[in-house]
């Protein structure tokens, strides 16, 4: 096991060089300029938009901005913002816990739902539990968030007046006032995304209990006599939790990454909302660190994800 | 009215026979906009008003928490780098220019004691050079006192290439020098028409030199207070989030008395134009949110909600469509649309003259942009002085096949014209933006009932609007048949705004397509006229030279005007703000209160 | 397939399974096992239906998808627009019907190119081990990592012109529509079915083929995939809706089809600034994608139960 996350984790190095070098070279060839803006104000001469381009790098080739790039990253230096001026690490640093905060949480909401749902139904197929809890899944995933999100913006929002839709960095309360705030405005976006990836979560672990629940060491269990919830607790779930293990593992880097358009919708600093207006800015060093820190957590939640399948099902053998 | 009226109008003005206010009046009635007059009368020697101020409140402070919502984020607040309104908006809490644009049209004094006038020795007769009076006692948040060093510093700053300040083009022409403590003198090389440009407005806030003095040039991006401003603004910054949110506090050393009225002020960025409406309009969550790109229907409906309210006022913005005269289709020395080719079928004027009719302005207008824009048929609408009065718009689909007729384009099998086997199939490119798609596609029905086939493409506007050299759906490629955008008119005067008009800014690949003139067209008319125009003092003379430019490019049905776009913005009942087409939103921010 | 994975008769919780009648071909077993599946047979007629409905539709409502009429606006479902009217007074039936070609074939393409890739790619990952496995998931982290946003516009500048050139306006624009969702959508695919090939591997009844000399390739086909295919499903049918409004988001970007042609994501974009005023424009397209979605949902629980012989339904 020792030698198999060593071996891992030694690959996991040059992986991550081919991934950067390949993210690098899609941002340097992909169109756009980060100095757009100033090409349709006729009080900027293109003299400073070149002198700019020239200042930053921008017209160097791609492999020696590549090079620049690493020899600054390795050194801790993450560059720094185009649009910003500031350095890119404080930048995300600014955006982290607040996309850790309403991404986790709606994650967490997800799986709250989605396990005892998923699984009830499961054991009960064709029941008219599993028919409502299908069809509620199947009208979560065919709405996009940013249907969803409008509509809760327009139901609590304006109709009711109950909770604000703007997500705010800043609340003014202190005490136990700030957490009721807090809650308020973070409802909203956790619901919108929390229910939508639900709906598919149920729908997975429905059919993974499914396909478990009648297999033969299941059908032994409950020979031996043991009651209905513990078979479904101690056999069934264990085992049907591989691809459910394999979904959380993908979703979790979006924890970090944040949700573009439900981050848009209600304004939350997140990590979504930074990477969305760098990329329409073509803030290149922004886009690159967040993507790159994007690509180390997807690596290194596919190695937890490895790693947990062999602690699931212990016939899992790795070499 | 021709020169000589204006003139003697001007002279009653001056002797007292007639009052300030009803000769602006006058020139406005006659379609001479505000801005233009006062200049017009300031150069002739009559000092600008100073303005009705209606603000109410008795004391500073008391006035609570002011929101306001921009939808797009400041990502920062170095006036100098400001790269779009949403940066200058937010640099604009902290900092302040010597004077700024009212919606009247006055230029209203702010860190200057005085608009620069004949009369108070400001403006030299020859209009080389302009004296500007500081006022006295005013202070930097810091405590430190703001004087002549601090303005002469900004030019210097922002004149410096290796700076590259996005403000350079207000201050790389011109010599600063101070003359006292309290004054400076701005000098132009030659004789300059508009001289309220640098220092003034959007590009003329002013930074501390004791905060930024080492970080002149290549070190600009250095500079701590890049991200911690300290201005002479009425509020004082707490705290910035790049991309989020700026907030501020009252600065309790204001130099208006008074002022400002609020206690704190929040500005958020992020999300889009309609839902910041709705925070305003429907659960005013926010008092203020600028730049409300949203159809008109739309905000309508939400006013009724009783919570705020729409305001809009002119600008110099023009949505508008180009023809294009070369050939898109075949690439000569590397380019295409270069000038050396002819275009099949747009290089018929009456094709061109055709498709002018096809366009139905008063729909577009009054089912898309609503009070968001006014259909013209001339370029430049704003100020009225600039306004061509011959330039017509109609819209007319029998009297378009008719031209097409006589002009031997006849339907083929397929309904669309043709001649000589050239087909009228054209490539429609604008950016994504749901008014424009609209806009596109009413458009598109009208050039079908007259036998002209569009094929409608839109491209992201991060791409549209960029100069990346390698890309070919950048606007000014201009590898399309028509296309259509909105150019922003940054001052009161066209002059700078229409040199997209003239020979020597054509973009192709020798200036890596950075030239302004998008079109391609040239006319020796609109040269010779805008060459004029730059050395003429006389402001009528001027004015014809400059309608003359516009003219010979709408004429030409090379440049289709659509709108004359206005600025929109929602503000809650009970907020009063100044507003003004001319200048940022919040230019006049310490004068806002709530009623 | 019936009959081929008799390896665990225990688990059948009723007697007389069908699976073991005798004399029937597979096909015509897995015909009628599938038929016997209500939801699924309703789901295939109404998938039908939509089918039939957009192509055959614009000759039972020969209205055009873009005639203008500001007299129109934003009307509610009458005799002369059954579905109602959008801003700026178009026929909301048209368009989703014209729309709707568009959104089932992108929708159901991609799912079939996005499942496709990821089966292969998980199979191959999960039976082989070492460096191929290694490899196949370093590309399936590249790809994860990517981001979607500058990605599409390379693609579109660097591929747009060929593809019109080679398959015309339209049909160059679906091409590329259905290879950049299918390719940006494989991953978590390919995830899951390598998780379930490293389980299955294991079992009992895929080392008692082995045993019995199986190639690998058979045990794959025969054994390890139809016991992987529960997460393919869910992940294709979750495919289809979010290829559908993915279309929508690409044409925001210009990558789409041109801005006057609907798609039902493109329409949803649309109505939902009017959703207060018109709830009706977005109903309809939000319906036609749930409707899609659930019906090749349920097609696929019926195929999957009727092709796994173990299973009673």
């Amino acid at each position: 096991m020792a030698s198999y996350l060593i071996r891992r984790l030694l690959i996991a190095i040059p992986s991550l060089l081919g991934i950067s070098l390949i993210l690098f070279t899609v941002l340097a060839l992909a169109p756009g300029d980060p100095f757009e803006e100033l090409a349709t104000n006729p009080n900027v001469p293109p003299e400073v938009r070149m002198a700019l381009r020239a200042k930053f790098g921008i017209d160097d080739p791609v492999m020696v901005r590549y090079v620049r790039w690493l020899t600054a990253m390795v050194q801790g230096d993450w560059g720094f913002s185009f649009a910003s001026r500031i350095n890119v690490d404080d930048l995300i640093l600014q955006r982290v816990p607040t996309t850790l905060f309403v991404v986790g949480s709606s994650q967490l909401l997800a799986l709250a739902i989605a396990l005892p749902v998923g699984i009830y139904a499961a054991t009960r197929p064709y029941s008219v539990f599993d028919q409502i809890a299908n069809t509620l899944a199947f009208v979560g995933f065919s709405l996009p968030t940013f249907f969803t999100g409008l509509l809760f913006i327009l139901l609590f929002s304006i109709k009711l007046d109950w909770l604000p839709f703007v997500y705010r960095s800043d609340i003014a309360a202190t005490g136990w006032r700030w957490y009721w705030e807090m809650m308020r405005q973070a409802l909203m976006p956790i619901l919108v995304l929390g229910l939508f990836q639900a709906a598919s979560y149920t729908r997975y672990v429905r059919s993974a209990v499914l396909d478990v629940v009648r297999l033969d060491y299941v059908t032994t269990a409950r020979a031996k006599g043991l009651s209905e919830t513990k078979v479904t607790i101690r056999h069934v779930a264990r085992n049907a939790l591989i691809p459910v293990v394999t979904l959380v593992a993908l979703q979790m880097p979006a924890v970090f990454g944040g949700a573009i358009v439900t981050e848009q919708i209600f304004r939350v600093p997140g990590i979504g909302s930074l990477l969305i207006t760098a990329i329409l800015a073509n803030d290149t060093p922004v886009v690159m660190a967040v993507t790159f820190v994007f690509a180390c957590l997807v690596v290194f939640f596919n190695l937890i994800a490895d790693l947990l399948y062999g602690w699931l099902d212990p016939r899992i053998s790795f070499r | 009215m021709n020169e000589h009226d204006l003139r003697g109008l001007i002279a009653d003005v001056k002797e007292g026979g007639q009052s300030r206010r009803s000769f602006v009046q006058k020139m406005v009635a006659l379609g001479l906009s505000a801005p233009i007059a006062t200049q017009m009368l300031a150069w002739n020697g009559v000092a600008m008003a100073q303005p009705v101020d209606d603000y109410k409140p008795t004391k500073a402070g008391g006035g609570g928490p002011l929101k306001i919502l921009l939808w797009q984020a400041p990502t920062l607040l170095n006036p100098h780098f400001a790269s779009g309104t949403k940066d200058q908006e937010a640099s604009r809490v902290f900092y302040e220019p010597l004077a700024g644009w009212d919606a009247e049209g006055n230029l209203i004094p702010c860190l200057a004691a005085e608009v620069p006038s004949k009369e108070n020795g400001g403006l030299s007769a020859d209009g080389k050079s302009v004296t500007w009076k500081l006022k006295q006692g005013v202070k930097w948040h810091d405590g430190k006192p703001f004087t002549a060093d601090d303005v002469v510093f900004n030019w210097e700053y922002a004149a410096d290439p290796a700076t590259a300040a996005y403000t350079t083009g207000s201050y790389k022409d011109i010599k600063v020098e101070k003359v006292d403590d309290h004054s400076v003198k701005v000098i132009f090389a030659e004789a300059t028409p508009f001289w309220a440009d640098a220092f003034v407005g959007v590009a003329g806030m002013i930074i501390p030199k004791h905060h930024f003095g080492e970080f002149k040039g290549a070190k600009s991006r250095e500079a701590p207070a890049n991200l911690k401003p300290v201005g002479t603004g009425p509020y004082k910054f707490v705290d910035f989030k790049p991309g989020d949110i700026v907030t501020g506090e009252r600065n309790p050393d204001y130099h208006v008395k008074n002022q400002p009225h609020f206690d704190t002020i929040e500005v958020k960025g992020g999300g889009d134009a309609v839902s910041a409406a709705r925070a305003v309009l429907q659960t005013g969550e926010f008092d203020y949110a600028w730049n409300m790109l949203v159809e008109d229907e739309i905000l309508k409906r939400m006013e009724t909600g009783g919570r705020g309210r729409v305001l809009a006022v002119p600008s110099g913005n023009i949505e508008f469509i180009i023809l294009n005269t070369t050939d898109p289709w075949t690439e000569v020395d590397g380019e295409r649309s270069s000038v050396k080719t002819k275009h099949p079928t747009l290089s018929d004027p009456a094709v061109r003259q055709a498709i002018n009719l096809l366009i139905d302005r008063d729909s577009i207008q009054k089912f898309i942009y609503g009070r968001g824009g006014t259909a013209t048929a001339s370029f430049v609408n704003e100020p009225k002085m600039f306004k061509s009065k011959k330039l017509k718009y109609e819209f007319s689909v029998e009297k378009a096949n008719k031209i097409l007729d006589d002009a031997g384009w006849k339907k083929g099998a397929d309904g669309i014209r043709e001649k000589d086997g050239k087909k009228l199939k054209y490539v429609f490119q604008t950016s994504i933006n749901a008014p424009r798609q609209k806009t596109q596609a009413i458009i598109k029905q009208a050039c079908q009932r007259a036998g002209i086939d569009l094929e409608l493409k839109s491209v992201t506007a991060s791409v549209f609007f960029s100069s990346d050299v390698a890309n070919p759906d950048t606007y000014t490629k201009l590898y399309c048949d028509m296309e259509m955008y909105t150019t922003t008119q940054p001052q009161p005067d066209p002059e700078r705004f229409l040199n997209q008009f003239t020979s020597w800014e054509i973009a192709n690949k020798e200036n890596k397509w950075l030239g302004r003139n998008v079109s391609r067209y040239a006319s020796k008319e609109a040269d010779d006229a805008y060459k004029a125009a730059q050395k003429e003092l006389d402001p009528a003379k001027r004015a014809a030279l400059l309608i003359k430019v516009d003219e010979a490019f709408c004429e030409a049905n090379v440049i289709l005007p659509l709108l004359s776009r206005t600025r929109v913005a929602a503000a809650a009942n009970n907020l009063v703000p100044k507003y003004s087409g001319w200048d940022s939103d919040v230019w006049r921010l310490a004068s806002w209160y709530r009623s | 397939m019936a009959g081929s994975t008799l390896v665990s008769p225990s688990a059948e919780p009723t007697s007389g399974s069908p699976a073991r009648s005798v004399s029937v071909s597979p096909a015509r077993e897995t015909w009628r096992r599938f038929r016997r599946h209500r939801l699924a047979m309703i789901s295939t007629i109404v998938l039908g239906l939509l089918v039939l409905g957009v192509v055959i539709g614009p000759w039972l409502w020969p209205v055009a998808i873009n005639d203008i009429d500001f007299a129109a606006q934003l009307q509610t479902p009458s005799w002369s627009h059954p579905f109602g009217t959008d801003d700026l007074g178009q026929d909301i039936l048209a368009r989703m019907i014209y729309g709707g070609r568009i959104s089932l074939a992108v929708g159901l393409a991609a799912m079939v190119v996005a499942t496709f890739v990821g089966v292969v790619v998980g199979a191959i990952a999960g039976m082989s081990r070492g460096y191929v496995d290694s490899f196949l998931m370093w590309v399936t982290d590249l790809f994860l990592s990517l981001p979607q946003l500058p990605l599409l516009l390379l693609v579109i500048y660097l591929f747009r012109e060929q593809l019109k050139a080679v398959f015309g306006l339209e049909g160059g624009v679906f091409v590329l529509i259905v290879v950049v969702i299918g390719g940006l959508r494989w991953m978590p695919v390919a995830r899951l079915v390598r998780a379930q090939f490293f389980s299955l591997r294991e079992k009992e009844f895929v080392e008692a083929a082995r045993a019995s000399g199986a190639t690998k390739w058979r045990q794959v086909v025969s054994h390890i995939l139809p016991n992987a295919m529960g997460p393919v499903i869910v992940a294709g049918t979750i495919e289809v809706s979010s290829a559908i409004i993915a279309e929508s988001t690409l044409s925001f970007l210009g990558l789409g089809f041109p801005p006057d042609i609907p798609t039902w994501g493109r329409i949803l974009f649309d109505a939902k600034d009017h959703l207060d005023v018109a709830p009706h424009w977005a109903l309809f397209p939000g319906a036609a994608i749930f409707l899609t979605v659930l019906s090749i949902n349920f097609i696929g629980d019926g195929l999957r139960d009727a092709l796994d012989p173990r299973r009673v339904i």
